[in-house]
């Protein structure tokens, strides 16, 4: 046995180069302080993209992307294939338990100030994952072609259309058409499951490789602290973390599986009560508030333009607090950062407390 | 001199210009025309104002209709006496009203122009309507034109706002048969629209919003109105419900019913009250309508008791398959296969309940046989879900034990980890 692991190392040290990446993992360090435990939700990010590959994988090899078949086979893998609940259930529950932790990873890597010099790009590719996760999930939805994503999707991509001068160009691009229709299936099957991943892992990859390489931010105020070895130690005290998730995914598949909904009916009058994924609402909810006009300005083309320019700034949140970058405590960048979690809290829980709300 | 050509030039514009403005004015004071009776009457009050308020909205303003075409007159003329010329009729009498409104209506040519696929045949009809005939002998109270159709502000019949427009015509009739006074003479009763409003019909009608669904004049004509004799009930009804009749017609019911002088539907259904069909209606029900001719224990009312135990059986299998799905679906177990499934099974017992109008036990008994066979699946199915649903619970509980296990067993290596001399170097 030993000779012939001997025999495998010696043939792939000299291709691979692997004694490096050894000597790399076994010297590298994590520093362990009173904030650490926020460090381990972008390990449970990996681990939940790595479950919606695996589940994702899996459904495509019963799900049929077309209007007249899209949702029978959904329901197909739902009700017939051996534990295709679970796969899709697991799929669709993951893909919004990650955007959830995507958000906390984000506001507590803000908060910590972790984008201060030279992690800018770090937080530059984080933020962009986040986008893209948005727009996975925002393509996603569509793809049972039920009665809520069909509706919500056509929610959606109005908003979109409100952008001004590119926003009808843009919608028109992004469902194939004026209408959400069959072409938009396909679009939204092809962001989905190809150009997506491609860009999700290409920014990861850049995203862990400046992790790994620039080492976790330590928080401002925070001098010398005690060190851990990433491997194994960081690492075993992540996994824990993964198999609590797990076993909270597998729960919730159980009780509340995910449902396929009745069939999407393009002629049916739009059902009373729509709304997008959960992770859109706080915006959604901001459009039904805001007044029609402002200052001639059309209420929703100013709230639409606000929400660019929000994301904008946020990603541009290393270059602009300075204090931070002079390792020095940035106040009023924190008391901004409070009002935008607590604006997201509120909006998104008017949604569904005041869903009459801006009527 | 280089100051008179300007002059000129713009003399000759300003005369093109107005001769321009004459000219395309000319259509506009032409369709402009004056009428004089709408000025007038506007001017009046009450009963004389209304006729011109009512018009703005009628249908033969709409197209292209004035007064003088029913009236006669010159509107054209300020003057009330030279207004009221030698071809003014006024309005006209009660007992003259079909024939003024016919002389249009009963003129196809005439229709024509308007809208060829309106009938002529209204003021024919009316003279057979009992209507009609009261006005033929004199009795100016019988319903006419103007009593269903209003008289200036007449809607086409297809204008929700319309007098007989399908949820209005109940209203429109009820204004003289819901009305005791009026109806005294006649001997006619006059509970019928209210009779009407808590059938099903009218449930149709006014909750579902249904149009197809009929009012009085679906049964008892428009305007050859007239109550439907004993022998042509049946004949009414199937209009909307042939089946039913189709199969009554060779149940041992039609003869008897026929010899008896009864009315087919109406003995079992009643007539404006009808109300939604239910199995209550066969023996041994609360509302057992076959206890009216067949007295208990008799052979046919025995196998009207057969026919119901049979169909309360079936619903009753029905209900523990539908509940079994919707157990195994609050349980997130996907059920919507034997849910369309049991769709089938329901077909099979809507059938059965129209198969009591032929009385054959055995063609019943056939059907419910192959809709409990629906059944069987559907609860096959059902308990399947069931079991699917427990296994997924107990794989739940052995993962959930596994995974935790793991987790205690990194936790207790993580702690060994840290007293390790290695994490303390």
């Amino acid at each position: 046995m030993n000779k012939w692991w001997e025999k495998m190392q010696a043939y792939l040290e000299p291709r691979f180069q692997l004694s490096a990446i050894r000597d790399f993992a076994q010297k590298k360090k994590v520093p362990e302080h009173k904030h650490s435990f926020w460090y381990f939700f972008g390990g449970i990010c990996l681990f939940l993209f790595v479950i919606q590959i695996l589940t994702g994988v899996l459904l495509l090899l019963y799900y049929t992307p077309s209007v007249d078949a899209a949702h029978e086979s959904v329901q197909f893998i739902m009700s017939q294939v051996k534990f295709g609940w679970l796969i899709r259930s697991v799929h669709s529950w993951t893909a919004n338990i990650l955007v959830g932790v995507l958000f906390i990873h984000m506001f507590s890597a803000f908060f910590l100030k972790a984008y201060r010099p030279p992690r800018e790009l770090t937080w530059i590719t984080g933020f962009l994952l986040l986008v893209l996760f948005l727009a996975f999930g925002f393509s996603g939805y569509l793809l049972p072609w039920n009665e809520l994503s069909f509706f919500a999707t056509r929610v959606g991509t109005d908003i979109a259309g409100v952008i001004p001068l590119v926003g009808k160009a843009i919608k028109t691009f992004i469902l194939g058409g004026p209408e959400v229709s069959g072409a938009t299936l396909t679009r939204f099957f092809w962001l989905h499951v190809a150009v997506l991943p491609a860009f999700a892992l290409l920014i990861m990859g850049i995203h862990i490789i400046l992790v790994q390489s620039l080492g976790m931010s330590k928080p401002i105020g925070i001098g010398e602290t005690k060190e851990i070895f990433f491997f194994p130690d960081f690492i075993l005290k992540d996994s824990v973390g993964w198999l609590l998730i797990l076993a909270v995914v597998g729960a919730v598949c159980v009780f509340l599986p995910w449902e396929a909904g009745p069939k999407a009916d393009p002629f049916a009058s739009t059902p009373l009560g729509i709304k997008p994924e959960w992770y859109f609402t706080f915006m959604f909810t901001t459009l039904k508030l805001v007044p029609a006009h402002i200052f001639t300005i059309e209420g929703e083309v100013l709230a639409v333009l606000g929400f660019m320019l929000g994301g904008l700034l946020l990603m541009l949140v290393p270059f602009l607090d300075r204090r931070a970058a002079h390792e020095k405590r940035s106040p009023v960048f924190s008391a901004i950062g409070l009002a935008v979690v607590l604006y997201i809290i509120i909006m998104t829980a008017l949604t569904y407390l005041a869903p009459n709300i801006g009527k | 001199m280089p100051l008179k050509l300007p002059l000129r030039e713009a003399k000759r514009r300003s005369n093109l210009v107005l001769l321009s403005f004459v000219f395309l004015s000319m259509p506009l004071s032409l369709s402009a025309q004056k009428n004089s009776c709408v000025e007038c009457h506007l001017q009046l009050e009450n009963s004389l104002r209304a006729p011109a308020e009512g018009f703005a909205a009628d249908v033969h303003k709409q197209f292209g209709l004035g007064c003088p075409d029913c009236h006669g007159g010159n509107p054209a003329q300020d003057d009330v006496e030279l207004a009221k010329d030698r071809s003014f009729k006024g309005s006209p009498e009660r007992s003259k009203i079909p024939e003024f409104c016919g002389t249009c209506h009963s003129n196809s040519e005439y229709m024509r122009r308007f809208n060829p696929n309106l009938r002529v045949d209204q003021l024919a009809l009316y003279w057979t309507s009992r209507h009609g005939q009261l006005l033929k002998k004199g009795d100016t109270n019988g319903a006419v034109c103007t009593d269903c159709h209003g008289v200036h502000g007449i809607q086409p019949a297809n204008f929700p706002k319309s007098q007989v427009f399908p949820w209005n015509i109940p209203q429109t009739c009820g204004r003289c048969h819901s009305s005791a006074d009026t109806m005294k003479a006649y001997g006619i009763p006059v509970q019928q629209v209210d009779d009407y409003k808590q059938s099903v019909h009218a449930q149709a009608l006014f909750e579902k919003k249904d149009l197809s669904a009929p009012v009085c004049n679906d049964c008892h004509g428009n305007h050859g109105a007239a109550p439907p004799e004993v022998t042509s009930i049946a004949f009414v009804c199937r209009q909307c419900h042939p089946s039913a009749g189709d199969l009554f017609s060779k149940s041992p019911h039609k003869e008897a019913f026929d010899a008896l002088g009864i009315s087919e539907c109406e003995a079992c259904h009643s007539n404006h009250r009808i109300s939604s069909p239910s199995d209550d209606l066969l023996p041994g029900g609360k509302q057992d309508v076959c206890i009216q001719c067949h007295d208990a224990g008799t052979e046919p009312h025995q196998t009207g008791l057969k026919i119901k135990q049979q169909i309360d059986g079936f619903v009753a299998s029905s209900e523990a398959a539908k509940a079994l799905l919707a157990g195994a679906e609050r349980k997130g177990v996907e059920v919507s296969e034997a849910q369309f499934k049991l769709q089938d099974a329901t077909t099979a017992l809507v059938l059965a309940r129209n198969l009591t109008h032929g009385l054959s036990l055995p063609e019943i008994e056939a059907d419910l046989r192959d809709g409990s066979k629906i059944l069987a699946e559907v609860k096959s199915r059902g308990e399947a879900a069931l079991r699917e649903a427990k296994f997924r619970r107990s794989g739940l509980v052995i993962a959930t034990i596994f995974i935790l296990l793991l987790a205690v067993a990194l936790f207790l290596k993580i702690r060994d980890l840290k007293s390790s001399p290695k994490h303390r170097g």
